[in-house]
């Protein structure tokens, strides 16, 4: 079987956020770019998967540009098989991504696909099941434990006070979320393989945007708050004031 | 020209959720606005509280009924939704951004040919267009979305747009539509409720610990005093990679985004990706050794000392106020 994952090439979540000069993106410079995190267990479960079955292929599919090729050599050097490049130099809205993926999910025949549960820039979480829907799959997402019997799915999703289990069939896409398992790290011999394997580069369907971003703002800085003591004694104090000022207790 | 506002609802256990009443005061208010009218829809076995609808502003709702949608099924609700949405003409759907709307929300865009928008915060009207404010990087900055497409869909932030009940008005026109063979493609079979007894995605406070409790066996402490403010746990991206709280607990960028009344950190130092999580609570108290830690510029109230002295008596305080 043919499994694939879906990842993104993103700013840091150490980074400290600053708007570019046109006032509608993020200013990239100084800015540490990573595999997004959620897309390190869409990694592992594929890589788990391909070994608890004892054969299969898995392909890593991206889109983006150039740079983003340093996020695909770390996954390869996990122990991907095949890695694929959509590349393109400026971002899309959502649907422009799973448009893009849909398209080459396809031309792969894969038909288990994992991807991160949203990406840690753009918080969207609804690229998995957009992909999902244009390609007429089935779809799981925030997905924390995973249980695959053949074409049948169990699949366990994260929701509001627990998790609620899903039963479902190839083909499907999953989307993971932290708690699906432990990432592996990559060996000196996975990275040193990583760098002779060849990245496919390919070019994805135009795509005419749904959204477009007017801009791009900053929160309003908090007022500086108020240290009410130094030990235990300002404990009273600090009661008083959730009660009577903050009237939050 | 818009059409027609659908509200899409949602319910648990035959009720529904405090969120849809969010939805259903969102979807009226922008009828009002655009000047055409909203109706509801929702979809489930029998469900009890169809009827307060219209103190919140919407007086139509379409109950799609089966026994078989008592619980969530991805293709199934899609598919019902979707059915509906075509046969009355809408071209604007809202729903939360509950973990359920935010799974339906992008399937049903598909199909009906509309740009998905989520977790807004704010929905503005300039002139022809419809502008959404949402949050991206978990808050460390928002972006205005135009929405260019005809048809749109849009998820609102729950706790955000706060729905108010008015008296004065009528009962809602509930009409009940029997769904034969829905598509069960993929379906809920069982729901496992979490050991906490709160989520700290739904509390309106919330105590958090991190590194400072220096090991798993100290955080009784944050539970009893979660427990007296009537709050739910959280925990910092360290104590959950260490392995001392369950990730569902963890509160920050590559956790859950928080903004309760009141949010209460100890023993955290304030890392910016924890920050991003949480600094958009009403109300943060912070309690750490280190009187030069990063969260204290985030709070609005702070005590440095030591959390192992502080915290029991906090919640011993907090104990004696409320019972008095």
């Amino acid at each position: 079987m043919k499994i694939a994952v879906c990842i993104s090439h993103v700013p840091d979540t150490a980074t400290r956020i600053k708007i570019g000069g046109d006032g509608k993106t993020l200013d990239p410079s100084g800015v540490t770019f990573i595999i997004n995190p959620y897309d390190e267990f869409a990694i592992e479960e594929a890589l788990k998967t391909k070994e608890s079955l004892g054969t299969g292929e898995v392909v890593v599919i991206t889109l983006g540009a150039e740079p983003a090729k340093e996020t695909i050599r770390k996954a390869l050097a996990m122990g991907v098989d095949n890695a694929v490049l959509l590349k393109e130099d400026v971002s899309r809205d959502s649907l422009g991504v799973a448009k893009a993926l849909a398209e080459e999910i396809k031309s792969q025949n894969a038909q288990l696909i994992f991807m991160g549960k949203q990406s840690v820039d753009y918080d969207n979480s609804i690229v998995g099941q957009l992909t999902a829907e244009l390609l007429r799959y089935n779809c799981v997402s925030v997905v924390v434990k995973l249980i695959l019997d053949g074409n049948k799915i169990i699949a366990e999703r994260e929701i509001e006070g627990g998790r609620e289990v899903v039963q479902t069939s190839l083909p499907v896409i999953i989307t993971c979320q932290k708690g699906l398992n432990e990432p592996r790290y990559a060996s000196l011999k996975g990275i040193m393989a990583a760098k002779k394997k060849v990245i496919e580069e390919k070019t994805p369907a135009q795509y005419i945007p749904s959204t477009e971003i007017v801009s791009m703002n900053l929160p309003p800085a908090k007022k500086p708050g108020r240290i009410v003591g130094n030990d235990v004694s300002a404990v009273p104090e600090l009661v008083r004031l959730l009660r009577e000022e903050a009237k939050v207790i | 020209m818009t059409k027609k506002i659908l509200a899409v609802l949602e319910q648990r256990e035959g009720t529904l959720k405090r969120s849809a009443f969010e939805v259903i005061h969102v979807a009226a208010k922008l009828a009002k606005d655009l000047n055409t009218s909203a109706e509801a829809v929702v979809v489930g076995d029998s469900i009890s509280n169809l009827n307060e609808i219209a103190k919140f502003g919407i007086n139509k709702i379409t109950h799609l009924k089966n026994s078989l949608l008592s619980n969530y099924s991805p293709s199934a609700y899609t598919d019902v939704i979707n059915n509906l949405s075509k046969e009355i003409g809408c071209d604007i759907l809202i729903l939360s951004n509950t973990s359920q709307g935010r799974d339906l929300a992008p399937r049903l865009s598909v199909r009906i040919n509309a740009a998905c928008v989520i977790d807004c915060t704010q929905i503005n009207i300039s002139g022809n267009d419809i502008i959404c404010r949402r949050p991206i990087y978990a808050g460390k900055a928002f972006v205005d979305v135009k929405i260019l497409s005809e048809n749109k869909i849009i998820t609102i932030r729950p706790n955000v747009f706060k729905a108010q009940a008015s008296e004065s008005s009528g009962a809602a026109e509930i009409i009940v539509k029997e769904i034969t063979s829905p598509d069960l493609r993929d379906k809920v079979i069982e729901f496992k409720k979490a050991e906490g007894k709160l989520d700290v995605a739904e509390s309106d406070i919330i105590v958090s610990g991190g590194r400072g409790l220096k090991g798993p066996e100290n955080f009784h402490l944050i539970e009893k005093l979660a427990e007296a403010l009537g709050g739910a746990v959280g925990a910092s991206r360290a104590v959950v990679d260490a392995g001392w709280r369950p990730h569902n607990e963890q509160v920050g960028q590559t956790g859950k985004t928080v903004s309760p009344s009141l949010y209460v950190a100890c023993g955290i130092s304030g890392a910016i990706q924890h920050l991003a999580g949480m600094s958009s609570s009403k109300y943060i108290v912070a309690i750490n050794k280190d009187k030069d830690a990063p969260i204290f510029k985030i709070a609005d109230y702070g005590i440095s000392g030591d959390i192992f002295e502080i915290i029991p008596a906090l919640t011993e305080e907090i104990k004696k106020v409320k019972h008095s």
